[in-house]
């Protein structure tokens, strides 16, 4: 028999489950879950809507090593139900944030989210707030919270802005971030002003790539498993405050920003003024290319 | 004593007609309305081209917006049934009678019309039979084409999407029809002359391009486990054994999922230059990877791929392209290498009855049959030999001379046990004869016939219909593969275990394949994003297949 | 949601030592499958709650030709099922009792 030649060492980020990036993000065997699947402690709203019910209600959270180092970690599972933040999907994240306030350990949040779910709307945006404070709370206590954004469903609504309190964002082309979804722009401001079918624009408005050159995320990554957990060890390796002069940075940051781009009708134009000759080109590039290009970018060293 | 000129007449009066509409062979847009109400007659008979790609939508537009109580009773003749102005024009009343070999897209909308007694049924076709009777029966008075630029006197060149211009050029202007074509631009010289200016009368400048359809895109990203592991059972258990260089491939995703194993999974069986040397295929962008890692020796094409257009200009020693470097498609030539020059198959299927006879028909859809049947049936006609056929041929006939034995084609149809919203691949009954009975057609639209298929490929096993013996036989080993369909659960288990043991019915296990080792990272690509990469850039995928 | 349960005798045991494995997702002809070391040696419980309603029949084929198959013995199996095909749900536990069998890391 003639063994296939699965590829081992890659695993597409995009791709995996959960769990599969867990185990290729931190140290081989490392990894001790907390509230497991055999615990079933699942959403008690799904079932009124009939709907079929995850015995990890979509969020694996637990602890693990990365080079040896203690971290805890949470991975969204984008196929359930979007990844979206339900009652007892965010309560686990934010215990894990409080216990990362106390252990003062570090923290990665893997985002693959819609945002909230819509059958637990008060529950998943209460969630969505009580994570926000647990994440500064953690960051206050010296901890560093790293978000990685890579995932099927992104990073939408209620989870870009937990990614938006995050210490550093790690991102790949294939991740989006943004508030609002495509399809939520285009039933509220129309086709003309954006078409959610025109998968181009929406990767060069909320794509990684994008997200990365406006200074939205600070590490851009190839969609490689390894490659995420390199620039997660990377990123722990400053450890970054979160007082005043952080977050008047990033007011400051977000207003030149604005000030800067605010015109721009199109990614395009601003990529045009960040000076990139090639700008037309930037999605097409390869990851070296593309972050040769991307020298000029805008970015939010200081304001995280 | 007889007017033998009676044709030529007729045509030099619609020229006349047309004449006072345009400049020189020039129509302008405006003057359309008007043109075509003066060249077109009630009861003509009326090519629109479009097929499943490419489509004269601007002179499709233009023929639903006449007066049908000026023109009526037109009977079209067209290969695609495929925008909604194709059906407009029975709508409204000014085409009555229809003589059709595809509609995809419309296919709901097409059944109801029939039902409804909007539309008058000639025959649904394979294309390469439509073409035949546009030179015997259903000759055009009429044509309507598409080509990318035009000349001012009437030279077109086609692009890369050239597919049916040419056949229904020929039939229909060399028999005293009239032929008009869309284009996107008026230039001074063509880039290359796919129809010559001789052969056309009109020429309308569209000032945007025809419509192509992408339908032989697979995104990569929605390649199931499953689907793979059909894929591995083909590869394994049929290309290699049989040797199979020539072939056509079907557009499901069982077999863009072959297409993406053959640099993995067939290079580690050592298949490379053993098997998929030679295609009659379209550009599928699944192909890529496979031409790159030098396993393709030649394509030839029916019509060409959004997209694919720089990458199939670069790889000239794999397709067929012009003088002017892009490719030259031709539908008519492409099935009859399909028919004829290929030794295999393979493609998916709706529904699969216990004799063998597939259909994509189901009760309230009529999608028609494209090429498939042609590809997908052993042609007659057939005389040089080939190892591939002259196994199969063996396998069907073993007693008999092998001086005097005909060779068969291998007719694969491969799948899942269970498709879409779990719809059972395997059926007592066809729904196309539930469609036959309801719309009283004589023939029930079958895509191959029984007699035909060689083999069933599912993720339960590999069933060869060549080596059955007897009715009882095939059946059980049709039930043998169908799985846990209800035609799967009521096997005989007894009679199947014995196909297995002569090698009819063969399962993973007996060739060496794990279930288990089916996964994704075997893919030579697992996105379009992939496919491109591997292209160098040169494939440029429609933006509904971006995800960067 | 419709629930199926079944309670069948199993020729081989479980291999390895782990005490639960975890594959799939719930999702559209998705399904995920819990597998637990809860049940006597030479037998198999399988708990299933579906989002297809109707297939009772083909649940029973499917579980009984992976018991018959595949070393399913002691193990307690939940499955959350999206409407996923037969032959995905073959493909998971299958899956899944290699899963339960790797070692321990």
């Amino acid at each position: 028999m003639i063994a296939a030649t699965a590829n081992t060492d890659s695993l597409s980020w995009y791709e995996a489950s959960a769990r599969q990036r867990i185990d290729a993000l931190v140290d081989p065997g490392s990894f001790a879950e907390f509230i497991g699947p055999e615990q079933r402690e699942m959403s008690p709203h799904l079932s009124i809507f009939d709907l079929p019910e995850q015995f990890d209600d979509g969020i694996v959270v637990g602890r693990g090593r990365l080079e040896g180092s203690p971290v805890l970690v949470a991975a969204q599972e984008g196929r359930f139900m979007g990844g979206a933040f339900g009652e007892v999907h965010g309560a686990k994240l934010t215990g894990l944030l409080r216990a990362a306030r106390a252990l003062q350990q570090d923290v990665l949040i893997l985002f693959d989210t819609g945002g909230v779910r819509l059958q637990e709307a008060n529950a998943g945006e209460l969630a969505i707030a009580e994570i926000m404070r647990a994440v500064i709370e953690a960051r206050r206590a010296g901890a560093n919270v790293i978000g990685l954004i890579g995932g099927r469903a992104g990073c939408y609504g209620g989870g870009s802005l937990i990614a938006g309190t995050c210490s550093r964002l790690i991102v790949s082309e294939q991740g989006r971030i943004s508030v609002s979804g495509p399809e939520v722009i285009e039933t509220n401001k129309g086709i003309e002003e954006f078409d959610s079918r025109d998968r181009a624009l929406v990767w060069r408005t909320m794509g990684g790539k994008h997200r990365y050159l406006i200074g939205g995320a600070d590490t851009f990554v190839d969609d490689e498993a390894l490659a995420f957990r390199q620039a997660a060890m990377d990123a722990l390796k400053v450890t970054r405050g979160c007082g005043v002069a952080v977050l008047e940075a990033e007011q400051t940051r977000l207003e030149r920003r604005l000030q800067r781009f605010g015109a721009a009708r199109d990614a395009v134009e601003i990529w045009q003024a960040l000076g990139i000759d090639t700008s037309t080109d930037i999605p097409a590039l390869p990851t070296d290319a593309f972050l040769a290009a991307a020298n000029n970018r805008e970015n939010a060293d200081d304001a995280r | 004593m007889s007017d033998w000129g009676m044709q030529k007449a007729a045509l030099a009066e619609r020229l006349a007609a047309g004449q006072r509409h345009a400049s020189g062979k020039i129509v302008p847009i405006p003057s359309l309305p008007a043109f075509l109400n003066a060249v077109i007659r009630s009861g003509d008979r009326v090519c629109l081209e479009g097929d499943n790609q490419k489509q004269a939508d601007i002179l499709a537009s233009a023929l639903a917006d006449l007066d049908p109580a000026e023109i009526s009773d037109l009977h079209m003749v067209q290969s695609g049934v495929v925008l909604p102005s194709h059906l407009d024009i029975f709508e409204k009343g000014i085409a009555r009678r229809l003589d059709f070999s595809y509609s995809g897209p419309q296919s709901a909308r097409i059944a109801r019309m029939l039902f409804g007694g909007k539309i008058e049924l000639g025959a649904v076709h394979t294309y390469l039979e439509l073409f035949a009777r546009y030179f015997i029966d259903l000759t055009p008075h009429v044509a309507l084409i598409a080509a990318v630029s035009a000349d001012k006197d009437g030279n077109l060149y086609t692009g890369p999407n050239t597919e049916d211009t040419p056949t229904v050029v020929e039939a229909t202007s060399y028999k005293n029809g009239l032929v008009v074509a869309q284009v996107t631009e008026i230039v001074d010289k063509v880039p290359r002359v796919d129809i010559p200016g001789d052969l056309v009368h009109f020429v309308v400048e569209a000032g945007r391009p025809f419509y192509v359809e992408p339908l032989f895109t697979r995104d990569p990203a929605a390649i199931t486990e499953t689907q793979i592991l059909t894929a591995m059972l083909a590869i394994k258990g049929i290309y290699a054994p049989y040797g199979v260089r020539r072939l056509n491939h079907g557009i499901g995703f069982n077999t863009a999922a072959i297409e993406l194993l053959l640099p993995t999974y067939g290079e580690k069986l050592g298949l490379k230059g053993k098997v998929c040397t030679h295609f009659a295929l379209n550009p599928h962008p699944t192909m890529i990877p496979a031409i790159e890692a030098g396993w393709v020796e030649q394509i030839h094409c029916f019509g060409s791929e959004v997209g694919m257009e720089d990458y199939v200009a670069a790889r000239p020693d794999v397709f067929f392209t012009g003088p002017d470097g892009s490719l030259r498609s031709n539908r008519a030539f492409c099935q009859t290498a399909g028919l004829y020059a290929c030794d295999m198959f393979i493609g998916s299927t709706l529904q699969i009855d216990l004799e063998g006879h597939s259909s994509t028909v189901t009760t309230s859809r009529i999608a028609g049959f494209g090429g498939a049947p042609n590809m997908g049936s052993d042609p007659r006609g057939r005389r040089h030999p080939s190892e591939p056929w002259l196994k199969a041929g063996a396998e069907a006939a073993p007693d008999s001379d092998a001086a005097l034995r005909r060779g068969r084609k291998l007719v694969v149809q491969i799948g899942e046990t269970f498709g879409e919203r779990n719809a059972p691949l395997f059926v007592e009954r066809l729904d196309a004869l539930e469609l036959a009975s309801a719309l009283k057609l004589d023939l029930a639209p079958v895509m191959v016939y029984a007699d035909d298929v060689t083999h069933i490929v599912t993720e339960e096993g590999i069933a060869n219909l060549l080596m059955c013996r007897d009715k009882d036989e095939r059946e059980q080993a049709i039930r043998g593969v169908a799985g846990y369909t209800d035609i799967g659960r009521a096997r005989d288990p007894k009679l199947v275990e014995k196909l297995r043991a002569r090698g009819v019915i063969r399962r993973p296990e007996d060739l060496g394949i794990d279930p288990l080792d089916a996964d994704r990272r075997l893919l030579a690509a697992r996105s379009i994003k992939d496919l491109m990469l591997a292209s160098g850039g040169l494939y440029r995928p429609p933006s509904r297949f971006r995800n960067w | 949601m419709e629930t199926l349960s079944f309670r069948l005798s199993a020729p081989t045991r479980a291999g390895g030592t782990r005490m639960q494995a975890i594959v799939g997702v719930v999702a559209s002809g998705n399904l995920e499958v819990l597998l637990e070391r809860a049940a006597p040696a030479d037998s198999c419980m399988i708990d299933i709650t579906t989002a297809a309603h109707g297939f009772g029949a083909v649940w029973d084929a499917v579980v009984r030709d992976f018991v018959a198959r595949r070393p399913a013995g002691g193990l307690r199996i939940s499955i959350n099922d999206g409407g996923a095909r037969p032959d995905t749900v073959a493909l998971r536990l299958a899956q899944g009792v290699r899963k339960i069998e790797e070692p321990e890391r």
